[in-house]
């Protein structure tokens, strides 16, 4: 029997990203907030401490700051003719565990979606007709524009003190920025970080041949910043420690650096972290939730009574606790209906190698940060003309190389031996000479009818609870753009002078095995009305009104962008609705 | 344990006390409906953090005492100063509650320890120890017995105290200088009146007194080292503006520095809260307080070894420099500049070296919530690394303070061991 906990008007679960913003709002709102967090607590000078934090064997290598897959694993399998198996050690994508979630790991990379983005189906229908998309592709729209979304889009990049050059300034386009991004109010809140020699490079050939390269937006900060809530920022120093690490000094955007240290201050503020939520607990109508019921490390279970509950964890495991609260109706991929589950996808990232003259070129790859970059735009979205090609989507391009660290940046040439002597020299050679970059080209991932999440009925977790299935695949659409994207990139690399160029498309099948990116997106989408979707345009779930989703769980399908900078500007969004609609008239904002 | 309050103060042996404290009829001067009055006694309460020893914190009820305050000479309790008429002070008389606040006499007779800042709360006007009685009067009562003497034997003996008295204590209000301003007045009011600085900043003798020549020049106490907060231009605030000083009393930090350790809780249960006129006097009083014969000394009298500074440096680059930068400036609001720091070029070393090993959480105020902390060291860096890298910051980018060596290090980190705060 569970012990019940006083009442509290908000229970948030994960205090990741959305979850700290989501409180900080909701508490100045005069709410009583209590977030429940399945990891630990995390802050910078006691976890990522300047004298071990850049160690690459203990953080990448032995995932450090991750869950642990026997805490909780999810099942995998590229298709419903398959069985799925357990994901044993975390490999195509890594989750966050312990407060600031994924916002603790992150690379920063603080993109905005296009436009027509937001648009996707009317837009695409409209250009080239209904046919040219395939049959089995179910993107939509978000059901809410760009235009509405640009707000909120600034509130999160002036939270995080964003570093980037403005390219289109209220409808002005600007010299050095991204020319195709969205019209923004304002300009970013603090200018781009500086650029490596290899980045500087690759905007230096890349505008030869006719692009307009721009700095890519980037949450490791140019300088120092102090964001609205009076909270300040550090200078990035360039240690090129960003992904899979905590920040030792303060100077990369996480909720630990922009809104932790005014939540914690807040007597309207509680969070108990090391718990984990069990499910959602709803009334005997099945259409109000009364609050949360979560275990504690001792193995003691608690309900935690509340009037509202947000949904905060990392996109999977939303999707996984609607299902084990029976909130919605499963997905079923043979008939289309049901809506949790549905429209999953991830990113389709490429990349490759550009191995340079030792004697002229050094790149000190070393000197590096996360979000570090510059970039090119015009094969995103739908920036270019997809008629001939015969794919839709695309992502941007960039030299966007994070780091050079020992154990994993250590690309040689494709006809060295893989070990012994000649590796070795051969790595000498090119360590400093190379442009090594994996996610050069991050491009979109369309949700399709046969890509979906629902529970595994074999494999439980450490709770006896089913794990959460994964059934993906890439599709012909998305490895055709790919590999024309990825022939983009390498044009730029033989453009910088590089003597030696990898290709690295990527290659069906969907592997979990092997790095491509955390961003995991959609399951529980928003969308106009519960036929199309599981949470209306406010992530306010249609089946459970005192219910919101937060995160990239939302996303119809997911663009040629980092989604951070979209989550954080949705959470606003719902934030505000919440704020100024919500509470004073609780019940659904938008009637199906 | 953040719930226990120090205090450097306490005394010894002396001989009987020979005057009492007059129980006479309440003097006029206290209304209850007076509530410019209340406001005005709650202002002193918070200039005279009368909190950090006289609410148990997390205890949920204010001033009635029971917080354990450290002394070299053994722990007491602060008493309940709630308007409960038995366990508090709800019986006592205005005279009785004002003898004790500026005299230092308890009710018959006995007398307090200077562990309560009579000595400095002696310079209140009447008027405005009994604006604090009226504001006392306002809170609610609390039935909390404290049991406050738990002084080892001879400390024990309450008595010895009339002697220390009469050996350190002046009583008298604050009499102002006419050839200074009102401003500077009203800060000397403020800062040897109820703020009682020197409480920490002033060294002490033996017997925990204040040494008077030394005012405000700095004390050790309690694993720290309160600094210098004369003028001096290495070791004071000389390099620091009047405006340095109000910024970093309002929110805990300026541009180059940061509070920690026991003036965090200053900071966050006093200055934070008081005017911004207040703090400005205080500056301007400090400010004008002369670093006597120690002022604006540039060279350290025993320059560093060579080899320890290049030693330092290594260390410094590795571990320090990512936040603090090479040039030693660190960043504001957010890293201390190590370069120009007085705190750094204290000629005691026990706070930089407490922050070195120990690590250390700034304070977070309203306008200054970042709280960013500086990480321990004490479990990656031996003795001599330690001496090394402090003895470089203290002598780099024009600092200049004596080196600091292995033993001295090996001392401060037993004494953090033994010390659970």
């Amino acid at each position: 029997m569970a012990l019940k906990l006083p009442h509290k008007d908000v229970v948030i679960i994960g205090l990741g990203w959305t979850g700290s913003i989501l409180a900080n709002e909701l508490t100045d709102a005069g709410l009583d907030v209590i977030a429940i967090e399945r990891g630990p607590w995390r802050d910078t000078a006691t976890d990522f401490l300047i004298s071990y934090v850049q160690d690459e064997l203990r953080y990448r290598i032995q995932h450090e700051l991750f869950l642990r897959p026997s805490q909780i694993s999810v099942t995998f399998r590229n298709n419903g003719n398959q069985t799925a198996l357990p994901v044993r050690s975390w490999g195509a994508f890594m989750l966050g565990n312990g407060a600031g979630g994924a916002g603790v790991h992150w690379n920063a990379e603080t993109w905005r979606f296009l436009p027509t983005d937001f648009t996707l189906k009317s837009h695409l229908t409209q250009r080239y007709g209904a046919g040219f998309l395939p049959q089995d592709m179910t993107i939509q729209d978000w059901g809410i524009t760009y235009d509405q979304l640009e707000p909120h889009y600034d509130a999160f990049e002036y939270l995080c003190g964003t570093s980037g050059q403005a390219g289109n300034l209220k409808g002005a386009i600007q010299t050095g920025g991204n020319p195709f991004e969205g019209v923004r109010s304002r300009p970013y809140p603090t200018p781009p970080m500086k650029q490596g020699y290899g980045h500087t490079l690759f905007a230096q050939a890349a505008q030869e041949l006719g692009y307009k390269p721009f700095p890519q937006p980037s949450g490791n900060l140019s300088q120092s910043y102090t964001n609205p809530l009076g909270v300040t920022l550090g200078q990035c120093t360039y240690c090129g420690f960003c992904e899979w690490f905590g920040c030792a000094n303060y100077s990369k955007a996480t909720p630990q650096t922009t809104v932790l240290p005014v939540l914690l201050r807040k007597s309207n503020f509680e969070a108990r972290t090391e718990c984990e939520v069990m499910r959602i607990n709803l009334d005997s109508t099945g259409k109000r939730a009364t609050g949360v019921t979560f275990v504690d490390s001792s193995g003691t279970e608690f309900e935690q009574p509340a009037d509202l509950v947000l949904l905060c964890a990392f996109q999977l495991f939303n999707v996984q606790l609607l299902l084990m609260s029976g909130i919605g109706k499963l997905y079923d991929p043979n008939t289309g209906q049901g809506q949790i589950g549905r429209n999953f996808s991830h990113q389709t990232v490429s990349g490759g190698l550009g191995f340079f003259d030792k004697d002229k070129y050094n790149f000190n790859p070393f000197v590096s940060a996360g979000a570090i970059g510059m970039c090119i735009d015009e094969f995103n979205g739908d920036n270019f003309d997809h008629g001939p090609l015969g794919f839709v989507g695309g992502g941007y391009i960039g030299q966007v190389q994070t780091n050079g660290r020992p154990i994993e940046t250590t690309a040689v040439p494709p006809d060295t031996p893989a070990w012994g002597p000649k590796w070795k020299q051969a790595l000498r050679d090119n360590y400093l000479s190379t442009i090594n970059c994996g996610a050069a080209c991050h491009a979109s991932m369309y949700s399709y009818r046969d890509v979906y999440l629902d529970l595994d009925p074999t494999y439980k977790d450490r709770f006896g609870r089913p794990l959460l299935r994964m059934t993906i695949d890439f599709h012909d659409n998305e490895l055709k753009m790919s590999a024309y994207l990825t022939d983009k990139y390498a044009e730029i690399l033989q453009k910088m002078g590089a003597k030696q160029v990898v290709k690295q498309p990527r290659r069906g099948p969907y592997d979990v095995t092997a790095y491509q990116t955390s961003h995991l997106c959609g399951g529980a989408i928003m969308g106009t009305n519960p036929d199309n979707s599981a949470l209306n345009i406010y992530l306010q779930s249609w089946d459970v009104p005192n219910l919101f989703v937060q995160g990239a769980t939302a996303f119809p399908q997911n663009a040629g962008y980092n989604p951070t900078g979209t989550v954080g500007a949705l959470a606003f969004w719902s934030a505000h609705a919440i704020r100024t609609q919500y509470l004073k008239n609780p019940g659904p904002l938008v009637h199906a | 344990m953040r719930d226990k309050k120090h205090w450097p103060l306490a005394c010894v042996f002396g001989t009987i006390a020979l005057c009492l404290p007059l129980a006479g009829a309440d003097a006029a001067g206290i209304d209850s409906q007076n509530f410019g009055q209340v406001e005005r006694g709650h202002y002193l309460t918070v200039v005279g953090d009368c909190a950090a020893c006289h609410t148990l914190p997390g205890s949920g009820h204010a001033f009635a005492g029971g917080r354990p305050i450290e002394t070299p000479f053994g722990t007491l309790f602060a008493p309940n100063i709630t308007p409960d008429p038995t366990t508090g002070i709800g019986a006592w008389t205005d005279d009785e509650f004002v003898n004790a606040l500026t005299k230092g006499t308890g009710r018959n007779g006995t007398r307090l320890y200077p562990a309560m800042p009579y000595t400095y709360y002696t310079r209140l006007t009447r008027d405005d120890a009994l604006a604090i009685r009226s504001y006392l009067n306002s809170i609610p009562a609390v039935d909390n017995p404290v049991q406050v003497d738990q002084l080892p034997f001879p400390f024990s003996m309450r008595w010895t105290l009339a002697v220390w008295d009469q050996l350190f204590f002046t009583p008298g209000t604050f009499h102002p200088d006419p050839n200074k301003s009102a401003e500077w007045n009203r800060g000397a009011y403020l800062a040897e009146g109820p703020g009682h600085c020197g409480m920490c900043h002033t060294p002490k003798n033996f017997l925990g007194a204040d040494e008077t020549s030394q005012k405000l020049q700095g004390y050790a106490l309690q694993g720290w080292f309160a600094p210098n907060i004369t003028d001096d231009a290495r070791r004071g605030l000389g390099g620091w503006s009047v405006d340095d000083i109000v910024a970093y009393l309002k929110t805990g930090h300026n541009k180059t520095s940061a509070a920690t350790g026991l003036m965090s809780e200053t900071l966050n249960l006093s200055t934070s809260k008081m005017s911004d006129e207040d703090l400005k006097a205080i500056a301007v009083y400090l400010k004008d307080q002369s670093a006597g014969g120690n002022a604006n000394k540039t060279a350290s009298a025993d320059p560093p070894d060579q080899a320890v500074m290049k030693a330092g440096a290594q260390i410094y680059a590795d571990e320090c420099a990512g936040c603090h930068a090479a040039d030693g400036k660190g960043e504001a609001r957010l890293f201390p500049s190590l370069n120009g720091s007085p705190v750094v070029q204290q000629t005691d070393p026990t706070t930089i070296l407490h922050v070195v090993l120990r690590g250390a959480l700034s304070v977070a105020t309203k306008p200054a919530p970042t709280a960013p902390a500086m990480p321990q060291f004490a479990w990656i860096l031996n003795d001599d690394e330690v001496a090394a890298v402090v003895t470089y910051i203290r002598n780099s980018w024009g600092n200049s303070a004596p080196p600091v060596t292995a033993s001295q290090v090996e001392k401060t980190r037993q004494m953090l061991l033994e010390r659970s705060d």
